[in-house]
């Protein structure tokens, strides 16, 4: 027999109820992200391989300052490294042309599409890894649960297996942090949120909750104490970041590496509006300036447009005031501040998943240039604070949904339509069954639910709210909300270019961003709501 | 309000902490029924990704080709033009050679493909078209043949074996049992990679057998009169619905009038969709000289067949003509499902009419003339009906039904959906908990195992082999033919286990109505 199949087999017989069946769930989405494999990739894809290249081919001194394709290196440092890593690989079983850094430009030939993609495919295993190190503590119910909620993420497969990136591997790294910080192992935690900070900076908006939390919780007890842990953990971060841009500094290329890590030329929204917060200021703007138009007062149109993607330096906005990086970046500290209250004045490990999952909330609604994939950064995390409750489930249920229809502009062919739309369908109907069994289970039987508490980790404090709760349901407000989601597709789909035809290309998109940012926002007062009033 | 009933009892075993199924289970049968097909329907529609037979390979394409080429010739010609050729239809390039309704399946195909992409189905200029929206409608004929005649069957035929009282299964036994014929890694590969329909004709049998175990046999006839009229190679299930049915009526009161009754349906049916052709004689035999190719000789490439597989040792195209070659392989196929048939028709049973189908169906795999290597889909059918009374016998045929199509798969550039449609197949069969371990007598045991586990490395050897090595130059073909030594092997010891298990369910029926006149 197969490993795979003695192992399985193995695993089936296997009398521990605590035995887990993560690996039948990875495998399972393995099969699929290999079936993917030929579905269209973005330009990420030329990006990803440029920096092979670029990594393979120049010395780290020329791996920040090189202009040779468009698409510059604007990860940090140890990104770039796992790249030079991979190309490793790349050089042993690839043609030599594609790490050419001259040669290989646009080159997509099959050899590369499979080994680029397997290497995502295997570099998802810190995400499994992650998760496994997070349900160790949950009943087994909640665990597979759990499980599936991440591991068949459908926005992980359309923005990773499709579209083409690494979240799945970063974000394996940003639970493992979790993890450890949710078993009081901070050191870990901060160690591991480092590190992912060194890999991805757009991570670093929760940096201020793990600052204070880790402030809070690893350096307490007393002055001395807590200053020599503040000492302890503040080595291990340092000396992160000195591993990761020493080198920088050594070869004075530290100024045009953070140039290339902040382009905030780049401008407010990206060419796709991610639907958060500035959509509604940007509708704002345009409807004033209509109304005021139609009044008889003098306008002058922005030279600048939302939908060309790059902005320049000249203002959008018609009458509002324009935004600037700074107006953001205050503006996401300022949401923050309730929860950086909460992590000061009591700094729970159960609590920290919801904390950081708010954060990048935050950053995705308020953040400058925010792309639509940063959900999946709130969205992974709070899987696991959905089996939680009843409460928590529901909010998860309309958040994921909407998270994750918020992806389809991504894919806008018509070949990947079906498999978009498959995704979300069969997500969803999993979360519905997985919820409404497991909370309905809850609720008939408070003597299971009683036992399944005690291996949980922290949450006597809340089951009281589960009890209340009989059926997994969702509210009149979210039923229509979720029809309306329908109704916008097939706007966008059927009715848009029958009525309009080409004309108004991008109002479907606007409608649809315009329309998951209502959620999103729900979401964000959701979270806040849930972290203000949870004791 | 009954089968809940029955099914608390079995509750405990569902909510057991290491069933992966509970997931599924928990909320009934339509929500769980919707989750899997999702699930077959993204991986369906997955596979369709990759490249099709013949992509990219003039002058002759592949089935891709014919299929479009048929959808090109049904939509710009009347219908009495499709099965002759003229100056329109060049029968030497892709002839239509299925039976009418695969004609009027292609003919509303042709309809939809000409809406959203006239040049695609245009008469002559369009041979050999390749477009990405072309590949991409194709495709989605078959998947939405697959969710209409596919899926609704398979719920049908789940429904009735269920709740008809024969199976008091755990739920998730159904469940397992559902995404096991719906995620047959042989059929979805072919239909939706290589590119066939055998989703309609394989539907419309799995609607007939449904049918049958809920004892509505007229209805039975008229859908596997309908298969039979999709694809020709659905006659490979005729003797056991045959057997079955003579079987049933001789033992009731007026066995004539309900041989009557069937023989109406079935001829009804046949002559409705014939209509067109039966104008005259001509026209008649026009059609039916297309549908059986016997000049196309006995066997085709390397398909695990007796006729094959013995053309190593005893050259049989050499040594017989075309007509001694058609009374051989028809005796051989006769006396190899007669067996199957003389149990129906003595002590028909539903039990023991899966078992036929899968005999019969197996015996013209391994004996009849002129088989694809494709036509493993027709036994594995069956044998998908009997996997939960059967698991390790399903398991093992789709190990070898899998080898058997490799090389094809190697031709079509499909080895990568092939790897993975075989690993997702490995683990959902073994998916925790999904199904009570049943010691049947298939199942191997500690001698046993040696041998099952030999095979299947060699097996797996042979897959590694038939890619890195090249053949020696001598027997370019060496490899196929070991494949095909294997695979035949196989079948053949399987077709001998079910028979002889079919002729033991009447022993078991015995039993139980000697254990009834006790009670």
């Amino acid at each position: 027999m197969t490993p795979t199949k003695t192992q399985i087999s193995n695993a089936a017989t296997k009398p521990n109820p605590k035995s887990g069946h993560l690996a039948w769930y990875a495998a399972v989405a393995t099969c699929i992200k290999l079936l993917l494999i030929p579905s269209y990739h973005s330009t990420d894809f030329e990006v990803h391989r440029h920096w092979l290249a670029l990594t393979h081919s120049l010395p780290l001194s020329h791996w920040y300052s090189d202009h040779t394709s468009q698409w510059t290196l604007d990860y940090p440092p140890f990104f770039a490294h796992f790249e030079r890593f991979l190309s490793l690989f790349a050089r042993l079983l690839l043609d030599p042309t594609i790490l050419h850094l001259h040669d290989g430009l646009d080159n997509s030939s099959p050899s590369l599409i499979v080994f680029h993609r397997l290497t995502v495919i295997l570099a998802d295993s810190v995400l499994v890894y992650g998760i496994h190190r997070l349900g160790k503590k949950l009943g087994s119910r909640e665990r597979n649960l759990m499980w599936v909620l991440v591991v068949w993420n459908p926005g992980l497969l359309i923005v990773d297996h499709m579209h083409f990136q690494y979240n799945g591997f970063l974000l394996g790294l940003l639970l493992l942090s979790l993890s450890w910080l949710e078993d009081g192992k901070d050191l870990m935690g901060g160690f591991a949120f480092a590190v992912l900070l060194c890999f991805k900076h757009l991570f670093a908006v929760a940096a201020p909750v793990y600052f204070v939390y880790l402030l809070r919780h690893y350096c307490r007890g007393g002055l001395v104490r807590g200053f020599g842990r503040l000492v302890i953990m503040g080595t291990v971060v340092v000396a992160v970041f000195v591993a990761a841009y020493g080198p920088f500094v050594y070869y004075g290329q530290i100024q045009q590496v953070l140039g290339r890590m902040f382009p905030f030329g780049r401008g407010l929204c990206h060419a796709y509006w991610a639907p958060n917060f500035w959509v509604f200021y940007i509708l704002l703007d345009k409807g004033l300036a209509f109304v005021l138009l139609k009044l008889g007062f003098i306008i002058q149109a922005p030279t600048a447009s939302f939908t060309g993607g790059l902005v320049g330096d000249s203002s959008p906005f018609a009458v509002l005031p324009t935004v600037t990086p700074l107006i953001t970046f205050v503006l996401v500290l300022l949401s923050l501040v309730p929860c950086l209250v909460k992590a000061w004045r009591d700094p729970q490990p159960r609590m920290i998943t919801r904390w950081v999952a708010y954060a990048y909330t935050c950053g995705f609604l308020f953040g400058w240039h925010v792309h639509e994939k940063a959900s999946l950064h709130f969205v992974i995390p709070l899987a696991i604070v959905a089996i939680q409750s009843m409460e928590d489930a529901s909010h998860y249920f309309l958040l994921s949904i909407v998270s994750c229809y918020s992806l389809f502009p991504l894919l806008f062919e018509a070949q990947e339509y079906p498999i978009k739309v498959l995704l979300l369908l069969l997500h969803s109907s999993l979360m519905w069954l997985g919820f409404s069994s497991h909370f309905s289970q809850m609720a008939a039987n408070p003597r299971a639910l009683g036992q399944k508490k005690g291996g949980k980790l922290g949450l006597k404090g809340s089951s009281g709210i589960v009890l209340h709760n009989e059926e997994f349901v969702i509210g009149w407000i979210g039923k229509s909300y979720l029809l309306g989601l329908l109704v916008v597709e097939t706007w966008g789909q059927s009715l848009y270019p029958v009525l309009f035809g080409d004309r108004l290309p991008f109002l479907p998109l606007m409608i649809v961003s315009m329309y998951c940012a209502l959620g999103m926002i729900y979401s964000w007062i959701w979270q806040l709501r849930k972290i203000i009033i949870k004791q | 309000m009954e089968k809940r009933k029955r099914t608390n009892a079995l509750k405990d075993d569902d909510e057991n902490e290491d069933n992966i199924w509970w997931l599924v289970v928990q909320r009934g049968l339509a929500p769980s029924l919707i989750s899997i097909s999702l699930f077959a329907l993204l991986v369906r529609v997955a596979v369709s990704l990759h490249p099709y037979s013949g992509a990219g390979k003039p002058p002759k394409y592949g089935d891709f080709e014919a299929q479009r080429h048929w959808m090109e010739i049904t939509v710009n010609l009347p219908a009495s033009e499709w099965y002759r050729n003229s100056t329109a239809n060049d029968l030497s390039y892709w002839g239509l050679d299925y039976p009418p309704l695969t004609a009027y399946q292609s003919y509303i195909h042709g309809l939809f493909l000409r809406n959203f992409l006239p040049d695609s189905v245009s008469l002559q200029t369009s041979h050999g078209h390749e477009s990405y929206l072309g590949k991409l409608l194709m495709r989605w004929t078959v998947l939405s043949s697959d969710v209409l005649m596919f899926f609704p069957a398979v719920f049908y035929f789940i429904i009735v074996y269920y709740c008809s009282g024969s199976h008091s299964g755990r739920k998730s036994d159904w469940a397992w049992h559902v995404a096991m014929i719906l995620l047959n890694p042989c059929l979805i590969l072919i239909d939706h990679g290589h590119f066939q329909y055998n989703c309609i004709s394989l539907g419309l049998t799995i609607g007939a057998v449904a049918a049958i175990l809920s004892d509505k046999d007229l209805l039975a006839c008229f859908l596997f009169s309908l298969a039979l009229n999709h694809k020709q190679m659905s006659a490979y299930f005729a003797p056991a619905f045959f057997s079955y049915l003579l079987g049933k009526c001789l033992r009731r009161q007026n066995p004539l009038l309900e041989v009557l009754k069937l023989g109406f349906v079935g001829i009804g049916t046949f002559s409705i969709i014939w209509w067109p052709y039966l104008q005259s004689v001509d026209a008649f035999l026009q059609v039916l000289s297309r549908l059986a190719p016997f000049e196309r000789g006995i066997y085709e490439d390397y398909v695990a067949n007796f006729w094959c597989t013995s053309s190593v040792l005893i050259k049989w195209k050499r040594l017989f003509t075309i007509p001694c070659l058609k009374l051989l392989s028809l005796g051989a196929t006769v006396s190899a499902s007669l067996p199957s048939m003389v149990q129906q028709i003595w002590a028909p049973s539903k039990q023991g009419f899966l078992y036929g189908l899968l005999n019969s169906s197996l015996s013209f795999y391994l004996f009849s003339y002129q088989v694809h290597e494709k036509s493993i889909l027709l036994p594995l059918l069956p044998a998908s009906f009997l996997a939960i009374d059967e698991p390790f016998l399903f398991k093992w045929m789709m190990h070898y039904a899998l080898l058997s199509i490799f090389p094809l798969m190697c031709r079509d550039e499909l080895i990568l959906p092939y790897i993975s449609l075989s690993a997702l197949f490995i683990l959902l069969y073994h998916a925790p908990g999904g199904r009570k371990e049943k010691r049947d007598a298939l199942s191997p045991s500690n001698l046993k195992s040696f041998v099952v586990v030999f095979l299947v490395l060699c097996s797996l050897a042979l897959h590694v082999v038939y890619l890195v090595v090249s053949p020696p130059e001598k027997y370019p073909f060496l490899f196929e033919a070991m494949i095909m030594l294997l695979c035949f092997s196989q079948f053949l010891f399987i077709a001998g286990y079910t028979n002889i298990k079919q002729w033991m369910t009447l022993k078991d029926s015995a039993l139980e109505n000697k254990e009834k006149k006790y009670l």
